[in-house]
Parts: structure tokens; sequence; C-alpha cells
């Protein structure tokens, strides 16, 4: 059995992870910065307290699953990945290189521990979907699939097609996560394609919908796992994050969506989180 | 010594082996899709949460009531645009190449092919030189797609200034489907103004009687290139540029092979299916000859910088010119 952590610690963990990613985008020279902060609570709940995974063991046939459906937000997972064992953080500053695992979109074949090869929006939820329905033939039941997607993302219809399978098969194994930052890359999600009912709209597809804050580490982790208990509808968690979250200048602003951090910025931005850190409560205070 | 031999005062080109100014291919796409607005009221415009990078921000700006935002959903970007075009309008529908035409072939093929529909699909970002988003983002199998489909016009230009030209002839186009090709990253700038640029017609860029070298859009900079250094090294090259991938100029081709025989081509995509194929295709039937096609070998791309890439693909100057050299010697 792993070792539980504490909340504080879960959290430090979470502010590390966020100064990795920093790190990553700014030698990179390219990629994404706002989804993979924001997404950083949610990924480190679920790699430090949700799963049941081994790190050494990435094929695991007992192991749950992670879909990362919006694969541009990708940086957080590699990070927490690192941070969790699968492979030594160093390898992370090979981010987007030639010859890197550590491609700029996630691909399974390239990494182990990675479950699907995304970038392109709105194929996570079917593909969880097949799983799952697979697992259901393998009498597998002990098994999860988490799903996360951003909110942008579900204009793809592909999603809603998924939606419709699930809520038909009572996909009760799937547990979909969807980034609710507001934003998108044309700017603020309702200006771009409005979504809101989002909750009632899921609803009516047959879901079992919570909404959370999603860089509130304690609920993440309460949610995830009571919906596990909910056996009699698939469940769709709407994650109410912070696009940037952590770093000042980029909270709430779209255009940090697909933009690094240069050299200055990133040196504010570790900054920020480093003295972020010390607010934190915890033992070492 | 330097090669007069580009046909340098007929298509007033630039001299390829000078500095010369570098701009992104989409960026010609962009101001030419202004300049078709002004020119007709009826070009409207519709993007799926990729305008800037499209460079169809410049549009949206100038003609806001003309412009549509779709969300991140290309399957009813293309379908919306059939019903538009229906009605009378000339919409350009853009988004990167790898999702459009990639994740909408189908619908591109009923509602805008086999419907007629005079809707121009710009596929932004194709090829390896996308660079750090990885294969996800690098689309090389599009112009393989695209050309099979009755109807559908196919234009890969070869800089951001016949992007422009290009753009303003498709929508003169109120009859067919189109496609454009586009590339994210700037490349130099060789055509100017004066240039001709219609659609279905190749160009001899350079005259040449050794060996035919056929390229299409950032390609054709490279084949220039090459043709310049073979000349030093005394294999006298023709290159032909190719900006319409469909129709295909036939004439211009036959003619230049009938001559060398001897043909390579190069495109920045897979060469199954591609600009490579479509030449196979015709040579095989009208005049067999040697061919080498210059390309994606079966395979997908990788994160990294465009250089790097195109360097570790064979797709640059010096990798044709390699060919060229071993097409000389056997
Ligand atoms: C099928 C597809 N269309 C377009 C894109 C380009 N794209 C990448 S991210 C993105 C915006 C996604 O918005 P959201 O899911 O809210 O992610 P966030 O900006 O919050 O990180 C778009 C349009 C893509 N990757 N895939
Ligand atoms: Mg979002």
């Amino acid at each position: 059995m792993k070792q539980k952590h504490t909340i504080p610690e879960l959290e430090t963990i979470a502010v590390q992870i966020r100064q990795d990613i920093i790190r990553m985008l700014e030698h990179a020279g390219s990629g994404h910065s706002a989804g993979p902060l924001g997404l950083t609570d949610i990924f480190t709940a679920l790699y430090f307290d949700v799963l049941k995974y081994d790190p050494k063991k990435p094929d695991w046939n007992q192991r749950d699953i992670v879909l990362l459906s919006n694969g541009h937000c990708v940086p957080v997972q590699y990070a927490t990945m690192a941070h969790a064992g699968y492979f030594d953080k160093k390898e992370l500053m090979t981010l987007r290189k030639f010859g890197s695992r550590l491609q700029g979109h996630p691909e399974r074949t390239k990494l182990p521990g990675l479950e699907n090869t995304s970038g392109p929006l709105g194929c996570g939820l079917s593909q969880a979907c097949g799983m799952a329905l697979a697992m259901r033939m393998n009498q597998d039941l002990h098994r999860w699939i988490y799903v996360v997607m951003g909110d942008g993302e579900i204009n793809e219809g592909n999603v809603w097609e998924a939606a419709m399978l699930a809520n038909k098969y009572k996909l009760n194994n799937i547990t979909a996560i969807i980034d609710r930052n507001n934003i998108q890359i044309d700017g603020q999600t309702e200006d771009v394609m409005p979504l809101e009912d989002l909750r009632h709209k899921w609803e009516a597809f047959g879901w079992h919908v919570i909404d959370i804050d999603g860089n509130n580490i304690e609920s993440v982790i309460d949610t995830l796992t009571m919906s596990r208990a909910i056996v009699e509808k698939p469940v769709m968690v709407i994650a109410h994050t912070i696009p940037g979250k952590g770093v000042d200048f980029m909270e709430y602003d779209f255009h940090w969506h697909g933009a690094p951090p240069n050299k200055k910025q990133a040196k504010e931005a570790l900054h920020e989180l480093r003295t972020l850190q010390g607010k934190i409560r915890g033992e070492h205070e | 010594m330097n090669k007069e031999h580009i046909d340098v005062s007929t298509y007033h080109l630039l001299d390829v082996t000078s500095e010369l100014e570098q701009e992104p291919i989409r960026s010609g796409f962009g101001a030419g899709l202004v300049e078709a607005g002004k020119q007709n009221d009826q070009v409207v415009a519709a993007c799926a949460d990729l305008t800037e990078s499209t460079k169809m921000h410049l549009f949206r700006d100038a003609y806001p009531d003309r412009y549509i935002e779709i969300g991140i959903a290309e399957q009813n970007l293309v379908t919306v645009g059939s019903g538009l075009a229906a009605m009378g309008k000339i919409p350009f529908v853009s988004s990167y190449a790898a999702f459009s035409p990639g994740r909408n072939w189908e619908q591109i093929r009923t509602t805008i092919c086999l419907n007629q529909q005079p809707v121009k699909i710009v596929g932004s970002h194709a090829g390896v030189s996308v660079g750090p988003d990885g294969a996800t983002h690098q689309m090389l199998e599009d112009i393989a797609i695209m050309r099979v489909l009755p109807n559908m016009v196919v234009v890969s230009p070869a800089d951001s200034v016949e992007a422009k030209k290009a753009t303003l002839a498709l929508a003169e186009d109120t009859k067919n489907p189109g496609y454009l090709r586009l590339a994210r990253e700037k490349t130099p700038v060789f055509t100017t103004d004066k240039t001709p640029f219609a659609i279905g017609k190749a160009y001899v860029y350079a005259p040449g009687s050794d060996i035919t070298i056929i390229a299409t859009g950032t390609m054709t900079y490279q084949a220039l290139l090459a043709a310049e250094n073979l000349f030093k090294q005394g294999i006298d090259a023709e290159v032909v540029h190719v900006p319409t991938i469909k129709p295909l100029d036939a004439t211009t081709i036959l003619t230049s092979v009938s001559k060398t025989n001897k043909v390579i081509t190069a495109e920045e995509g897979q060469i199954a299916g591609g600009l490579g194929s479509a030449v196979a295709e015709l040579l095989s039937e009208e005049h067999p000859v040697p061919i080498k096609r210059i390309g994606m070998r079966d395979r997908f791309g990788e994160s990294g910088s465009p250089d790097e890439l195109l360097e570790a693909f064979g797709l640059t100057a010096k990798h044709i010119a390699m060919a060229a050299h071993h097409m000389m010697k056997s």
C-alpha cells in the first residue's frame, strides 16, 4: 500500500510540480502554461492519493487509467509522473526537444505510463467508453478510468457522442473531469462557444454531475473517491479551476493558454511559487 | 559562379542564394483573405478556435459581420461552410490541417465535394516544420486525402506572396471547392507581386536539361537552392514549381520530363498519396521514367525544432541535391 500523504504535504508537492512546469516550459521555449498550472492540484490528487498504480510496472494489469484528453496540458502529467517515480525529474527538461520521450503532445508509444496519444481534442471520453466496455466484458471490476478534458474541448461533437454512449451502457467505472477554467484559445469560453448551463447539459445526458473547486486538493480527493461509490451513472466532475493558478500574471488570462514564460517571467513565476509555498500551512512552518 | 539559370526575369523571382525576407506562408493567406473580402462582399470566413494562428483575425477585424466563430468543432466548421455556400456565399473555413481536413473528411466529401459547393478549406500548420508540437499537429497526409476527392482543387503555395495570390484566385472561383495548404514557420519570400500565378498551372522556375525537380509548398525554395548548387557541380537541373496539385498541370510536367527523363519530386508531406504519387501516376501512364520521391517515408513526425526535423527527415536542398547526384550516376 502506498503511504497516504497529508493535505499540507500534497499542497507542497503541488507547488513543486508547478515549479517544474514553469522550468520545463521556459526551457522548451514553447508550450501551454495556463491549463497545466490550473490542473496541478487535480493531478497531484490523482497520482498522490486517488489512483492505483505502480510506477515501476506501468503496464500492471490492475492499474487505474488516466486519460488526458486535452493533450496540450501534458506538462502537468509529465511533471506529476516524474514526481511519482515514473522517471527521473531531469528528463523533464527534454520536453518538446528532438528525440525526447516527452513529446509536445503525449504519445503513448513513447513514454510508459501514458495510456493514450492525444492533442487533437475531443477523443478521450470515447476512448474511456471503449476501455470501460472492455473491462466490463473482462469482468475487470476493480479498476477505474479517469478522463481529464478541457472545457473548450467539449465544443467537439465527439464528446457528446461519447456522453450518450456512456449513459446508454451505464458506464459507472468512468469518472470524467472537465477543467472548467473558462478559457480557450480565442478567448473566454462563453464568448467563443457558450457552454452553460453545463451542469444541466450533462445531467440531461444522463450523468451524475458534481461541481467542485478544482484547486482544492482535499475537495478533489473527496470527490474522486466518492465518485467510485456512485454506481448507477457515469460521473462528471466539473472542476472549477483558475487558469495559470499560482502565478499571478498568468491567472485568468486566456493569452497564457498556449504561451511559455520567457526567462524573466519564469524567474518571477518561480519566485512567486516559492513564497506562496511559504504561506501554505505545513509542519515546517 | 552564380547560376543565371533560375528564370528570374520571366517570373520576377528573387535570387534564392541572397539573404531573403522571411514570412510565414499563412500570413499571405491572412492578407489575401482581407483583400478578397474587399473585392467581393460574398466572401465570408469561419474558424474553429484558431483565429490568430490561421491569420483569420485580420479578416475578422476588417469584416466582423462576415466572420463566424464556430468553436472547437471542425466537423461543424466545414458543414456550416456547405450551408453558407448553398446560399451564395464564398466561405473560407480554417483550422490546422491536422483537424481540417484531418478530422472532417467525410463531411467535406459529401456536403462540399459531391454537393458541389465552393467552400474553401484552409489547413494551416502542414508539414513537420510545425516543430515542437509534435506528430499530432504535423499534418502530412492532407494532400493525399484531398486530391482524391472529385471536384476538389488542391493548392500548396511556396511562400507568403504566392499564398496571397492563391487565396484571391480561390475566392474568384465560385464553382469549385478548394483546399489551401499553409505552413506555420517563417520561410524565405522569393516570389514577387509580379510572379504569375493561376490555379492549375505549374511553372518552370529554373530551366535545365539533365533532371527535372518537381516541388511544391515549402520545398520549392529548397529545390531552387539545390539547383543552384547542382549547377556549380555540373548538373543542369530544371525546377518545376507545382502550386496546384489538383488539377495537375500535366502539359508542363510532361514537357519537362520528355527532355530530362529523370525526375525528383519534393514535398513536406507523405510521399504516399502526395505530389510524388500524383506525378508518378501521371508519368507511369504517359511517360515512364525513373523517379525519386522526397518527402516523409511512411512515418510520423516528432517534436523538435523545424530545422532539426527537416534535416532528420531529409527535407532540405542538400537532400534533393544528393538524390540528383545519385540519379545522374545510375
Ligand atoms: C481537434 C482540435 N481542434 C483544435 C485544436 C487546437 N487547440 C488546442 S488547445 C485548444 C483550446 C482548448 O481549450 P480548453 O480545452 O478549454 O483548454 P485550455 O485552453 O483551458 O487549456 C485548441 C482549439 C486541437 N488541439 N484539436
Ligand atoms: Mg479551458
